[in-house]
């Protein structure tokens, strides 16, 4: 009832036209602040952004057939705010109010997110106005009273080889009573530099959105051009596309399973899950010419085909993982030290992740049952069936388990599409179009739901917005370490393994 | 478990196995930036990394150079927590304006002699990120460079021969 409220605000309206594949909606201020209303009644944000005189959300909800978007015209700088009804969208508004100069009515939060004071300009996706710089530092923190507590302040530079971003701790002796993450250290202006660029450069762009993730990014870029223009892409193209995000997937999950391993001081696992994570890179290399198969999804199809080999090779490395997998899985089964540390450490409570529409395995670990590649199934996934491992202990342990489900269930969707690969092309030209043409996509990106949005017109970019699946699991992580020790804030953190890239922007 | 652990005791290491030309590349590399280390710094050098703004491709694969493949340890190369502690900067770009303070306070604190190695097209150039209003551009705008290994990501032998470029470099004018 409660999340038929949007399917009831949108029902017989008309979308705007040229917007695929799923419906836009332009409301009034009122229908905006209903939707908000609706987004806190159960329904879930999976995205929320600025334009030059706009924003729009994106919203699911089980009442509705597909995600909508709806938009609301920004008349003298100022939105009423979502966050006020729900909290998922408040890191999205300030971010909006950053670059666009807008001002979200009633918003719980109005402190600045990304803008650190060191871009000399406010609103560089507004009006550009001079601004002198700000100290960086300044930057209020939420306040924390109580006896016997102090401050841990940590980065942005870390103390690993990892990307930067500030955790604010109040802990009370070894306890963690908070913490507060500031991010945007790693900024780079993305949503400005798509603007007016022409579609191969912003494939690159998109890319390099997030370098872990920068298959499914690049494959959620390109059906997002491919809706928007109306393009078919070649079958053959579609099977490697999936060959490609499921051994990203694999590289990744492999990677983080032994690092979280390490980061409870067992570095055997991460000496034994680090080189299998070599070896898959090793055979994308071989097949695709780039270990971390970058720039090879482009708008089309794919922009390098494999040969008989490159398909060999791939499943040779399963043959060879496969068995080596299973026994490192066996061990962190029967490794109780191990188990210690990570079984009711980091737990997030099942309503959290609902609320945010948090994916990947933060969702799954903690009771979330949604997997993009089944629940907005895509081609190459569209039609099949697969296990989507879904959990409900929500801790450390649990996103482990989830994460290893999924590298076995990619081993079998590799085999099934390189045991039948299509014959025939894989790309096909793209279209000019001089009118101006929207599309939307999601992908599953190996940490969750990757949306990117565009406006196309003249073959170039006259807007594209790149949502990684950090943005909804990033506060998690602050309610994730509550009332655990400070030790246990690596683990936590590495379990996760939110983007700061993808974030940032 | 025990399976594991015995297989791990008898079985040939992994970095030593079946060498390829690409192995035995490594191999070389390797070697000759111990040779060149020792003659500087004695037994070793260490390294701090700072991303200054990456998508954290090159991450990944500077990452890779601790794995058991490529495993620059061996070679008395180490990475460190802090740069109190460390002989050079392995910096990642391209530099955000927001990441422009913490970078230049990391290498204040870092005790000279220092070499620091700009990595990944961003680091060196600005990468796709050049002209956007939050990026600072490369490394070398911001502190000095001494070697810049370039590639979107470089693969981990060409960071491993970056480090030995490095090491020729700094014999020659510390």
């Amino acid at each position: 009832m409660a999340q038929n409220r949007i399917a009831d605000l949108l029902a017989g309206r008309r979308p705007v036209a040229h917007h695929r594949p799923w419906p836009r909606y332009e409301v009034d201020a009122a229908t905006w602040d209903a939707v908000g209303q609706g987004l806190a009644a159960g329904a879930t944000l999976l995205g929320l952004w600025g334009d030059a005189d706009a924003v729009h959300a994106a919203v699911t909800a089980p009442a509705l057939d597909a995600p909508c978007i709806v938009s609301l015209a920004v008349r003298a700088g100022v939105f009423p705010s979502l966050g006020r009804h729900h909290p998922p969208a408040i890191r999205l508004e300030r971010t909006i109010c950053d670059l666009y100069g807008f001002a979200a009515t009633d918003a719980p939060d109005t402190r600045r997110w990304l803008d650190h004071g060191a871009w000399r300009l406010r609103a560089p996706l507004g009006d550009k106005s001079p601004a002198a710089p700000r100290d960086p530092t300044d930057y209020d923190f939420r306040p924390v009273h109580g006896e016997g507590l102090h401050q841990i302040p940590v980065g942005p530079v870390h103390a690993g080889i990892i990307e930067p971003g500030h955790f604010r701790f109040t802990a009370n002796g070894e306890i963690v009573a908070r913490l507060e993450e500031r991010l945007g250290y790693v900024h780079k202006g993305i949503d400005g530099l798509l603007t007016g660029c022409e579609l191969d450069k912003a494939a690159r762009i998109a890319a390099r959105v997030s370098g872990d993730a920068t298959v499914a990014a690049s494959f959620a870029f390109a059906r997002a051009v491919e809706a928007a223009l109306g393009i078919a892409v070649p079958r053959r193209a579609e099977s490697l596309r999936g060959v490609m995000a499921e051994l990203e997937r694999i590289a990744n999950h492999l990677g983080d399973i032994g690092a979280i391993c390490n980061d409870a001081a067992f570095a055997l696992l991460h000496a034994h899950t680090g080189i299998l994570r070599e070896k898959v890179l090793a055979a994308s290399d071989r097949a695709f010419g780039h270990r971390l198969m970058m720039d090879l999804i482009v708008p089309g199809g794919v922009a390098r085909d494999i040969d008989a080999e490159g398909a060999r090779a791939i499943i040779a490395t399963l043959d060879d993982i496969a068995p080596r997998f299973a026994e490192i899985v066996a061990y962190y089964d029967e490794t109780p030290s191990l188990q210690d540390r990570t079984c009711t450490t980091g737990i997030v409570a099942p309503e959290l992740v609902t609320r945010w529409g948090a994916g990947g395995h933060v969702g799954r670990a903690s009771g979330r049952d949604f997997d993009a590649r089944r629940d907005l199934a895509y081609p190459p996934y569209t039609g099949l069936t697969f296990k989507v491992p879904v959990l409900t202990t929500g801790d450390v342990d649990a996103r482990v388990r989830v994460r290893i489900a999924e590298v076995e269930t990619s081993m079998t969707l590799l085999r099934t599409w390189l045991a039948a690969l299509p014959n025939g092309p894989v790309r096909v030209d793209v279209p000019q179009s001089r009118e101006v043409r929207e599309g939307i996509a999601v992908t599953e990106a190996f940490r969750g739901d990757l949306l990117v949005w565009l406006r196309v017109a003249d073959g170039r970019i006259a807007r594209c917005h790149v949502r990684d699946a950090s943005w909804f699991q990033w506060p998690l992580l602050e309610a994730a370490i509550e009332g655990n020790i400070v030790a246990d804030f690596p683990l936590c953190n590495k379990s996760f393994n939110c983007s700061y890239s993808g974030h940032d922007l | 478990m025990r399976t594991l652990l015995l297989k791990s005791l008898f079985a040939r290491p992994v970095t030593l196995a079946a060498p390829s030309a690409a192995d035995v590349e490594l191999e070389q590399a390797g070697r000759a930036l111990e040779e060149r280390a020792r003659r500087l710094f004695g037994r070793a050098i260490t390294i701090r990394e700072v991303d200054a703004g990456s998508c954290n491709g090159c991450e990944l694969e500077i990452h890779a150079l601790n794995n058991a493949v490529y495993d620059v340890e061996r070679f008395g190369i180490r990475f460190a927590a802090s740069p109190r502690h460390c002989d050079v900067l392995m910096v990642t770009g391209p530099v955000t304006h927001n990441m422009k303070v913490a970078l230049e306070r990391t290498y204040a604190a870092t005790p000279a002699p220092k070499w620091v190695v700009a990595v990944g097209d961003c680091g060196c150039g600005c990468g796709v990120f050049e002209g956007s209003y939050a990026v600072v551009g490369a490394v070398d705008k911001v502190i000095p460079v001494d070697l810049q290994i370039k590639g979107c990501p470089p693969r981990p032998i060409d960071l491993l021969k970056g480090l030995i470029a490095l090491m020729e470099k700094a014999t020659v004018a510390p």
